[in-house]
């Protein structure tokens, strides 16, 4: 299964972005046999709907689930369209947060954020 | 004439400045630009509103039509597109209106519907016309409401008074644009000293006639104050830190229609624009 995780830097010791939408890089990683890249996100620098550019790129990515601190209620809507399950990150390694996704210990994440430059109620 | 009043954050005194400013003039236009939070109404609480609402043109895909080569969503700089499961899916409130997707799609899938942001009420005070612009809770920019509202006639009377919204952005530039005159309202304070410099840089790039009015003004230093010294910025009145001012404007009254020093003050404060403009 091919997950996705925003990250810090292009390196598997390298943390978990605390922003989804404007995250430098995402890991691409497959759980199966370990194989794994980085993407830059093209999305960080935008003016406005960074969140949907940032998803639309990782569901490019064929991806089945997002793990994140946090996202966006638009970039939500985006993974829910394309069946993309989200997962609430916990701590900040990278790879202890691959090992619990795959021991079944990260939850999903319910709560989106309605966005940072929307004022939405 | 057309008067713009501005300042680099909210709170400092737009709203007292443009009421009293309309409210001295004779027969004018008071327009309220900041249409987040429109406020001059509570003021001059227009008799005889009439209410329009304010559309603009959002995308609309078929789907049958569309095969999926992705040139709406790469083109869209607002990132309002998106490709999922072989669908363009449009967030509406990220939209900001501007047709290129229609134009562009080599299938003609994109057709366009109205949608309501917002509204424009008219009214009139003693005599002052009120123009109030809307825009509705969540939605992505004001421009084309304020844009709808500069087209209109009321706008050509001897006086217009265009209330603008804080900051510098797209919205105040808009509000801007046609001013014969731009009044910058600042606090006395350094964070005020801060948001006057980004007006000001604002109305130097639009090469506008401008000057400064000290609101809230006590003794002792004054950032603004030294601000518009170090800058050449024409001081054009100062307004007293005044409990009774503060009193009126906060029971929601017109200070120029009940202290005649007031009147005198913002008087004054017209005719010296006006003299600034050359009329």
């Amino acid at each position: 299964m091919k997950l996705a995780m925003p990250v810090d830097e292009k390196n598997l010791e390298s943390t978990v972005c605390i922003s989804f939408g404007r995250t430098p890089y995402f890991l691409i990683y497959n759980t199966e046999n370990g194989e794994h890249s980085f993407l830059d996100n093209s999305a960080a620098n935008s003016q406005g709907g960074a969140g949907i550019k940032a998803a639309q790129a990782v569901v490019d990515q064929k991806v089945e689930v997002l793990i994140t601190p946090r996202c966006g209620e638009n970039a939500a809507e985006v993974f829910s369209a394309a069946n993309v399950a989200l997962y609430k990150s916990s701590g900040n390694s990278i790879l202890e947060n691959i090992a619990s996704f795959k021991n079944n210990e990260l939850s999903k994440l319910v709560e989106t954020h309605a966005g940072l430059h929307q004022h939405n109620k | 004439m057309k008067i713009a009043v501005l300042s680099g954050k909210g709170g400092t005194g737009k709203t007292l400045v443009s009421v009293n400013l309309a409210s001295v003039s004779k027969n004018g236009t008071y327009i309220d630009c900041d249409v987040e939070e429109p406020n001059g109404h509570l003021f001059f609480k227009p008799e005889e509103v009439k209410r329009n609402e304010i559309s603009v043109k959002i995308p609309v895909v078929n789907q049958d039509k569309c095969n999926g080569c992705r040139k709406c969503v790469d083109f869209c700089k607002f990132n309002a597109l998106a490709y999922i499961n072989n669908k363009v899916k449009v967030f509406e409130t990220v939209c900001h209106s501007c047709g290129g997707c229609n134009l562009l799609c080599p299938e003609m899938a994109i057709d366009e519907k109205d949608k309501v942001i917002g509204a424009i009420e008219t009214g009139s005070s003693e005599g002052i016309s009120i123009i109030t612009g809307i825009l509705n809770t969540g939605e992505e920019t004001g421009v084309p409401i304020i844009k709808e509202i500069l087209k209109m006639q009321d706008v050509y009377s001897p006086v217009t008074i265009i209330d603008c919204p804080p900051g510098s952005s797209c919205m105040v530039m808009e509000s801007i644009k046609d001013a014969d005159y731009c009044v910058l309202v600042a606090e006395p304070t350094l964070f005020g000293s801060h948001n006057l410099s980004m007006v000001y840089e604002l109305v130097k790039l639009f090469e506008k006639p401008f000057g400064c009015v000290l609101n809230k003004c006590i003794d002792g230093e004054n950032p603004s104050e030294e601000f518009c010294t170090v800058h050449g910025i024409p001081v054009i009145e100062s307004i007293p830190f005044d409990i009774n001012l503060g009193t009126i404007n906060s029971n929601g009254d017109i200070i120029t229609r009940q202290d005649q020093k007031y009147f005198e003050l913002f008087s004054n404060l017209l005719s010296r624009i006006k003299e600034e403009v050359g009329l």
